[in-house]
């Protein structure tokens, strides 16, 4: 127990606390002490636009994540218990969710970056450039795209268990009491997942809200999201003294993600109850 | 469940995985039709240097040193992760298990806390680590361990919780054996299954990690991949072909461990 | 339970014929050419150990399940090819019965929801059938809330709120306590004969077949063994089966002989079939325990080889000079004087016994 203990306390304890103390604290050249300069930084424009599309990125991207993502995890429940279908999606889906970053950015660059593949075989057979309005792979629409690539992977992992919850009796129930299957979706089956649903959304949002290398990887200018202009900080890119700045942008994003774990809890209880 | 329902299931079925499929592959396929590009037609160049791997420690030395570590930060992170975690959760559930809730949440923090804020806060624990240890990229080992603790925790958990472990140790401790023993003789053997999930899951997350490497200025297979794509993109894309294909691999065997257990629980 | 909420959720109860019925799946007949028609207003149990088919026969009857032939006549009807939420059956399942996120009176009001009743018809109609099962406190608890007997009764009364033409219970009480068990089965046989619907139980605890069916069915590998009151299928067993399965049986060597007797261990006894087997046949007999007596005697090479105290009646061990062990029931006042060691007479009383050949 002690060892562990202390482990946690170095590797992550301290690290936390680094982030929140340091927050409040003034940058050396600054004098030190206590200050809410570093706050207050936080509503500049550049940091706000970041907000923004960081949220914007995380919402689209869960929400659409959320409901691709559960009709995929409807299809494997659905499918044999023990079957390969339902192995070899789940696998994938392991993988996806996890690996992110590096990898997804560089498939994404071979399929619709500027030399990828679909790129190129529209131009070729219908004479489509895709990128003639611009190009949007890394802006909002094309970030939406990848995010999706490891979200919806996500929801299948969070969401399967809601749904493997779902017990036949139920459905056989509702059917001998006199139910179609769309009375038993409307009344019983969508009741009973939607907290489930809607936690894992917000367990999306928050997934997508966190992520760095993903949008490390494929933008090369600016710093449209907070992981990014945490980076900036850190590095120095921009300015010098700025490292207090980051951790300013670090415990705003905590926050903005404490939040969001703390819905998911509660609603997570109410799916244990009722699906567990 | 009768024949017509069961028919139209099996419908949706197919017309959620075809679109998805087809979406997820689809990737996959770009990435191989890219690294066989070539002035008149396909190569199989890419590969072929792949599959050298002295070719590799020649051309590409960033990218030979990147995998190395990361397998060595993979299987580190799995020993220091189990020797710490599995002692830990045992001794909370038989002695303390007031500790339990406290504990559960310091497992999952992690996930609350996004990376790029960890490393935040890691800089200044990393500098003393430098300090005491080296600046090797091995000790990345140390935050992986923080990382991979949710996903660790829970597999754990469910193992735990799927045998008595009060009574197993009891019984042993009453045939006198030592706690060394009842942990490595009693019981690791029957959490097996769920020791080898949280050992792959973490592996699979040490060799996908990228934020963590990259801002402390460490080496690993992502970051290695990244740096290399600014000069080479097809080596990098192939490289990422492979490492996804392998994690799959790996993953997928995993589900057969799991899934024989369970048939051996109803026979 | 108040007259008027019987009153209520009375009906008259309609016949029930299956013909017929097979189901296969793979290499297993669940259900191999089964036969049953249930009377107006009875309940049938159907008994039997796992896999013989008893709950595919249910769930045919209910739509759940299609048979692969035969056919499902309720009320004159032919319900076939009729959908199951279509069928006006009220069910109630082993287990996960209520739908967890409606409270006790949401549950039972579910069926009459689905009618599109109005909400003061929904609110009365339900208020009465949770009356009818005793829960009427319950009504705004959750099923997590509620004890596992409790969730079983509102499960009960939601079947019932919608007076369906027939009851299909499969193995209600299987997941509860013991003495929950006992309580409960008397409860739903009560309730059963005030309402008169017809009713369909299933069970593999024989205890409880006997306890409250009119008639009990007796089923092994898809088909039925024996259909007959729980008395009959007791106290004369068709076939070997019925007789181990239900109840305790000792089996004894026998030889058939002449007027549909069977001789066994020196004595003669009536048997249940008198065309069982040709005389002179090497039989196995069933003895219930009930039917031998022991008679304390020092001279009789048979001996006690242990005594169990259950209650209200004991049950003795015997070993018997040819090498086999019988078991009889004695009355617990008795069993002092039966010590392991003492010599006893053994004698069988003159029921009627099944045999099965050797």
């Amino acid at each position: 127990m002690v060892p562990f203990g202390a482990y946690l306390v170095v590797f992550l304890i301290i690290p936390t606390l680094v982030v929140v103390i340091g927050a409040f604290g003034a940058s050396p050249e600054d004098g030190g002490g206590a200050t809410l300069e570093n706050i207050r930084a936080l509503g500049d424009r550049q940091v706000l636009d970041a907000f923004v599309f960081s949220i914007s990125l995380s919402a689209a991207s869960a929400i659409i994540g959320a409901v691709l993502g559960a009709l995929l995890a409807y299809a494997v429940a659905t499918a044999k218990p023990d079957g390969m279908l339902r192995r070899v999606v789940t696998s994938a889906c392991a993988v996806l969710a996890q690996f992110g970053g590096v990898t997804l950015a560089f498939a994404f660059y071979a399929t619709i970056g500027l030399t990828g593949f679909v790129t190129i075989y529209l131009a070729d057979h219908f004479d489509a450039n895709i990128y003639s309005g611009g190009v949007w792979l890394f802006e909002l629409p094309g970030l939406t795209l990848v995010y999706t690539y490891f979200q919806i992977p996500l929801m299948l992992i969070v969401f399967l268990p809601a749904l493997d919850g779902i017990r036949p009796q139920w459905r056989e129930a509702a059917e001998s009491l006199g139910g179609s299957t769309w009375q038993y979706w409307r009344l019983v089956g969508g009741p009973l997942l939607a907290p489930a649903f809607l936690g894992s959304t917000l367990l999306l949002f928050a997934n997508a809200f966190s992520a760095y290398a993903t949008a490390a990887a494929l933008v090369s200018q600016g710093a449209p999201i907070v992981p990014l202009q945490i980076r900036n900080a850190l590095t120095s890119e921009v300015l010098l003294g700025q490292e207090n700045v980051g951790k300013a942008l670090a415990l705003g994003m905590v926050v903005v993600v404490a939040v969001v774990m703390w819905l998911y809890a509660l609603l997570q209880r109410r799916t244990a109850r009722w699906l567990g | 469940m009768n024949a017509a329902r069961r028919r139209k299931q099996s419908l949706l079925r197919w017309f959620v995985l075809v679109p998805l499929g087809a979406f997820f592959l689809l990737p996959l396929y770009a990435m191989l039709e890219f690294t066989t590009r070539s002035a008149d037609g396909r190569t199989a160049e890419v590969w072929t240097t792949l599959l050298d791997w002295r070719q590799i420690q020649e051309d590409y030395p960033e990218l030979s040193a990147g995998v190395v570590y990361s397998l060595e930060q993979a299987a580190l992170t799995a020993v220091l992760m189990l020797v710490l975690l599995v002692p830990t959760m045992v001794w909370v559930r038989l002695r303390l298990p007031w500790l339990r809730r406290p504990l559960e949440f310091l497992c999952l923090l992690p996930l609350t806390i996004p990376a790029i804020v960890l490393v935040v806060g890691l800089a200044p624990v990393y500098a003393w680590v430098t300090y005491f240890v080296g600046g090797s990229s091995l000790t990345l080992t140390f935050a992986y361990v923080v990382l991979v603790l949710p996903f660790a925790y829970r597999a754990l958990d469910a193992g735990l919780a799927a045998i008595d472990v009060k009574t197993l140790s009891e019984a042993a401790r009453s045939l006198g054996a030592g706690w060394g023993t009842v942990l490595w003789r009693v019981v690791l053997p029957n959490i097996r299954s769920a020791v080898l999930s949280a050992a792959f899951l973490s592996v699979a997350l040490v060799l996908g990690e990228f934020t963590i490497a990259a801002l402390l200025n460490r080496e690993n297979l992502q970051v290695a991949i990244n740096l290399l794509g600014k000069s080479s993109a097809t080596i990098s894309v192939a490289v990422s072909l492979v490492s996804l294909v392998l994690a799959f691999v790996l993953l997928f065997a995993l589900s057969f461990v799991g899934g024989r257990r369970r048939s051996k629980e109803t026979s | 339970m108040t007259a008027e909420a019987v009153a209520d959720l009375r009906r008259d109860g309609v016949e029930v014929a299956l013909a017929g019925l097979r189901r296969t799946f793979g290499t297993v007949h669940a259900l191999d050419g089964l036969d049953l028609t249930l009377a107006p207003g009875e309940l049938v149990a159907l008994l039997g150990p796992s896999g013989c088919g008893k709950t595919t026969a249910l769930r045919v009857l209910a739509g759940l399940e299609d048979a692969d032939a035969g056919t499902v006549t309720v009320g004159g009807k032919d319900l076939t090819r009729v959908p199951a939420n279509k069928r006006n059956m009220g069910m109630v399942f082993q287990a996960y019965s209520l739908f967890p996120h409606l409270t006790a009176v949401e549950n039972v009001a579910f069926g009459l929801r689905l009618r599109k009743a109005g909400a003061a018809e929904r609110r009365t109609r339900a208020a009465e059938a949770l009356e009818l099962v005793g829960l009427s406190a319950q009504a705004d608890r959750y099923p997590h809330e509620m004890s596992g007997g409790q969730q079983q009764r509102v499960a009960l009364a939601r079947a019932l709120a919608i007076r369906p033409a027939v009851l299909l219970l499969d193995e209600p009480l299987s997941a509860l306590d013991a003495k929950v068990r006992v309580q409960l089965r008397d409860e739903i046989r009560r309730i059963q004969l005030e309402v008169g619907t017809t009713t369909l139980f299933v069970t593999h605890d024989q205890e409880e077949a006997l306890a409250v069916a009119d008639r009990v069915g007796v089923m092994r590998a898809g088909n039925l063994e024996q259909i007959a009151s729980p008395e009959e299928v007791y106290a004369r067993p068709a076939t070997a089966f019925v007789a181990e399965f239900v109840g305790l049986s000792n089996r004894l060597p026998g030889v058939v002989a002449a007027g549909g007797t069977v001789e066994v261990l020196g004595q003669v006894l009536p048997l249940a079939d008198a065309d069982a087997a040709a005389r002179g046949t090497a039989v196995t007999t069933y003895v219930r325990p009930e039917a031998v007596e022991v008679a304390v005697d020092s001279a009789s090479p048979a001996r006690v080889v242990a005594a169990a105290f259950l209650g209200s009646s004991s049950r003795v061990t015997v070993a018997l000079p040819g090498g086999e062990t019988i078991l009889a029931q004695v009355p617990s006042a008795a069993v002092s004087e039966l010590a392991p060691g003492t010599g006893v007479r053994v004698e069988f009383a003159r029921t009627p016994v099944a045999v099965s050949p050797a």
